[in-house]
């Protein structure tokens, strides 16, 4: 099979490495690069719990080849928290139970950071009515993050842990 | 203040939050080989080739296991029953779709992917038979069902209970096979460290799956050490060893390499078990005032060819209701299907979907309130045994949760209640779920810091168990429970209960509570050296004996039924139960909304579709196989009771599965009350309204 060198940005470090062409996204951050926050729930872009920031927005890197983002910047859960202080959205996750088992967390975690920017981008979502900017209440709250399944069933903590970032 | 009922936020909090907490599949490991399972595409027959040959040559391919060259496994291995799901690669037969017929090993994921796919299985089919039916000739009463309980119950006359019947109710309901779908794919890393087969694997229970590797491959166990540090979501789904440990360990065994098996969803629809479909007969008599003279609950469900497993639906009339003549019965059949096994709530789950419609039903039929119903049917004594309850504590959460719902404000006739094109009800629905406890060992060490730290082989699959058990811990020393360390989910630490049928924090905190008391005894204060004190509650637990120890609920739900499209949008879910002492508020909560999103998906969305054409699933994925996503989730409201219960010395009673159970009938009973239609199938897809549409005006 084909190889290939990429560039990659991931949370701010830059890495040059040789993979194959069939690498997700996903997979080349955790197998190669060490770094395995991010999670695999059914590698077909069903879940969620892949999901990474590519360029600032939310992508499902399960269905990202690496290739397909060479040269771009790229950030993690584990790029999330400014160093030792957790982002406002960890804490609120931490502080108001938004988890269960955990494994689709830092999937929810980056995409409500993405949330947040979307919204403050004025970015409307299916709820959202056409004429006035809507708050962000629960019922956008849980459209917008309705990529994200939990089997644990923990969406109600994480929408009031969305919630209580966007106030942050 | 004490720990205990104070709620505290997770120990591994931290690490959840910024992806540092590692789950088997995480694990890493130099030079480590991936192991990609190939599952058979028949669901009967016999392998007849496999020609690695075309394989072999593949960029990065090490082996390929199958049935001709993989190491045999030692018979027998399996908790509490011989599990012949764990006896891969030991033949050629083809016993489901699904099954592993052979394993292949390579130097990276995405080799090992293209070889298995690329990899030539043949055989010779044979006819087989995967569809259930209630009518299949195949049915047959089972002595036992889940566990070693009996297939029957039965006293009093109960022909002779319906004839004396003002009103007599006889309905058949029916649940789909349904799949856990744990958010994290079993996984499990293999290797041999300085003669010891360590695995980090993806399980409920490392000691078991330490007993299980052990016996397989005639190791002592002391050879062997697994561990589940972190696991991602369980539901019953990996609270037994599963193929990828098994899988693994074998091809560490050979190739004297690391090596890391990791399941795709699809693999989950076959090899990790599942809830099977049941069709449920339930009959009731019951005098003009209500009271129940007749009780009947036939169940039929289907198993593997391999293993008996039976849903034990009929479980819930052995501890809800009191009738003068009950009887309760199982039959199965067996299928060319994969094992079923338990699953939240397993027997209470289906079964109190039916049960607790047809309660609806029948207080309809009496024109009595549900609730009312209900309590006039309290039994004193457990119907199923005769004997005396440790605690009841039912009608405090109906009355509670009347009172928070505003159910008394309802008008109890259908169909009435009107939202432009949504029509509007309410319902509700009882909840049970044992109550038991089981051995574990614990122990407990007094540091020089003047630090605690607690082992004990308990998983922490997301209930908390982690930070429930350092509360309790905390209160037992009479320290802060930051000075508690927990060490949890190694099979070195002993032999302790899997995290299943809500055992795990009743039996471990029990261990627990037991261990530092003992150390307290012998030592206050700092020590000079780590004083280590261990305890088994094997024979306390024995001397507890069994009895009718039981947690209660009531659920209640407002749904909104859109009869143009035929959705049905839950617009508030309510749970108030009596579950004992509650250790750990915040993540008690948790658990039981997190059941009830269970009980949400169960009646609405959750339904594995098997194609009789190929015997195989049509949806072994989560765009097909639905379960409710964020925008499906109300807001759910939880309470409980006191109920207080020391049968269990530590009062506690588990949370993980009552919260699933009576909610799927809670909803389907206010579908009724909304359009006047009885939904006795699940789940209530927008065809299956749209198929029997309410009377009245559209819109
Ligand atoms: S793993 Fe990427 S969406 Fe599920
Ligand atoms: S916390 Fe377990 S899947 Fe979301």
């Amino acid at each position: 099979m084909g190889r290939v060198e990429v560039t990659l940005t991931v949370n701010g470090v830059r890495h040059a490495i040789d993979v194959d062409t069939r690498m997700s996204l996903l997979d080349t951050v955790r197998e190669r690069l060490a770094l395995t926050g991010s999670k695999k729930g059914c590698d077909q872009g069903q879940c969620g719990a892949c999901t990474m920031l590519v360029d600032g927005r939310r992508v499902v890197s399960c269905l990202q080849l690496a290739i397909a983002a060479d040269g771009r910047e790229v950030t993690t859960i584990e790029g999330i928290a400014d160093r030792d202080r957790l982002h406002p959205v960890q804490q609120a996750f931490v502080d108001l139970d938004g988890y269960q088992c955990g494994y689709c967390t830092p999937g929810q975690i980056c995409s409500a950071v993405a949330v947040l920017q979307e919204y403050s981008d004025g970015w409307p979502s299916a709820v959202t009515a056409a004429d006035e900017p809507a708050a962000l209440d629960e019922v956008e709250i849980r459209e917008r993050m309705s990529g994200n399944l939990c089997r644990c069933g923990a969406y109600a903590g994480i929408v009031a842990a969305v919630g209580r970032a966007a106030e942050a | 203040m004490t720990a205990v009922g104070s709620g505290r936020t997770r120990l591994e909090g931290h690490d959840k939050v910024t992806g540092a907490a590692r789950y088997a599949g995480d694990v890493p490991a130099d030079g480590l080989l991936h192991g990609w399972p190939v599952l058979a595409t028949i669901p009967r027959g016999r392998i007849t080739g496999i020609d690695t040959s075309a394989v072999q040559a593949m960029p990065g391919v090490v082996a390929v296991l199958h049935h001709g060259n993989s190491p045999r496994l030692v018979e027998g291995a399996g908790w509490t029953d011989a599990d012949p799901n764990l006896q891969l690669l030991q033949d050629d037969r083809i016993p489901y779709a699904g099954w592993p017929v052979a394993l292949v090993v390579a130097e990276t994921f995405e080799q090992a992917r293209a070889a298995a796919m690329a990899l030539p299985v043949k055989y010779h089919a044979q006819p087989w038979d995967v569809t259930f039916s209630a009518a299949h000739p195949g049915l047959y009463t089972p002595d036992e069902v889940n566990l070693h309980q009996p297939s029957e119950t039965a006293h009093g006359d109960l022909d002779a209970g319906l004839s004396a019947s003002a009103v007599v109710l006889d309905r058949t309901y029916t649940t789909p096979e349904e799949h856990h779908n744990a958010m994290e794919p079993h996984a499990a890393i293999a290797q041999w460290v300085g003669g010891r087969l360590e695995v980090v694997d993806s399980n409920q229970g490392s000691y078991a799956v330490a007993q299980d590797l052990a016996k397989l491959f005639a190791l002592d166990l002391s050879q062997v050490r697994v561990r589940s540090e972190h696991v991602g979501g369980g539901f019953g789904s990996k609270a037994t060893t599963r193929p990828p440990a098994v899988l693994a360990a074998m091809a560490a065994t050979v190739l004297c390499r690391p090596v890391r098996v990791v399941l795709t969803r699809r693999h989950m629809f076959s090899l990790v078990g599942y809830r099977p479909p049941t069709s449920q007969r339930i009959r009731l008599g019951a005098a003009p005032d209500g009271r129940l003279l007749a009780y009947e609950h036939l169940t039929a469900t289907q198993t593997a060819t391999t293993f008996e497993y039976v849903e034990p639906a009929g479980v819930v009339g052995k501890v809800m209701y009191a009738a003068d003549a009950l009887r309760i019965g199982h039959r199965v059949v067996r299928l060319d299907v994969p094992i079923p096994k338990w699953m939240r709530g397993p027997g209470e789950a289906p079964g109190a979907f039916a049960l607790e419609s047809a309660m609806d039903e029948l207080a309809e039929k009496c024109g009595i309130d549900p609730i009312d119903l209900r309590i006039r049917n309290e039994p004193a004594v457990a119907p199923g045994s005769g004997r005396p309850f440790t605690s009841r504590n039912v009608v405090a959460c109906y009355l509670e949760g009347a009172k928070r719902f505003g159910w008394y404000e309802r008008d109890p006739r259908p169909g009435i209640r009107r939202e432009g094109r949504w029509w509007l009800g309410t319902g509700m629905g009882a909840a049970t779920y044992p109550g038991e406890t089981a051995p574990a060992t614990a122990a407990a060490t007094a540091e020089i810091d003047g630090t605690v730290t607690i082992r004990i082989t308990a998983a922490d699959i997301g209930t908390g168990a982690r930070t429930a058990l350092a509360q309790i811990a905390a209160d037992a020393l009479s320290l802060p429970v930051e000075w508690i360390r927990m060490r949890i989910a190694d099979s070195d630490f002993g032999p302790a209960i899997l995290a299943g049928h809500s055992f795990g924090t009743a039996s471990w905190g029990l261990a627990v509570d037991e261990a530092c008391k003992a150390l307290r005894a012998r030592t206050t204060g700092t020590p000079t050296e780590p004083i280590t004190v261990q305890v088994n509650t094997a024979e306390l637990i024995q001397a507890m004996g069994r009895p009718e120890r039981h947690a209660f609920g009531a659920q209640f739900a407002e749904v909104a039924v859109d009869v143009l499209s035929g959705e049905v949008r839950v617009r508030r879910l309510l749970g108030v139960y009596a579950i004992g002492r509650v250790v750990n508020p915040l993540t008690a909560r948790s658990q039981l909304v997190g059941g009830m999103v269970w009980g949400l998906s169960m009646a609405l969305h959750e339904e594995a579709v098997r194609d009789p054409a190929f015997g195989g699933h049509l949806n072994a994925n989560l765009a097909g196989y639905h379960y409710a996503a964020n925008a499906d989730v109300p807001d759910i409201e939880v309470g409980w009771v006191d109920d207080p219960d020391l049968a269990n010395p530590t009062g506690i009673k588990g949370a993980g599965e009552i919260g699933i159970v009576g909610v799927a009938a809670a909803i389907a009973n206010a579908v009724w009350h909304a359009t006047g239609i009885r939904h006795r199938n699940l789940p209530i897809t927008p065809a299956r309204v749209l198929a029997t549409p309410p009377e009245g005006p559209r819109a």
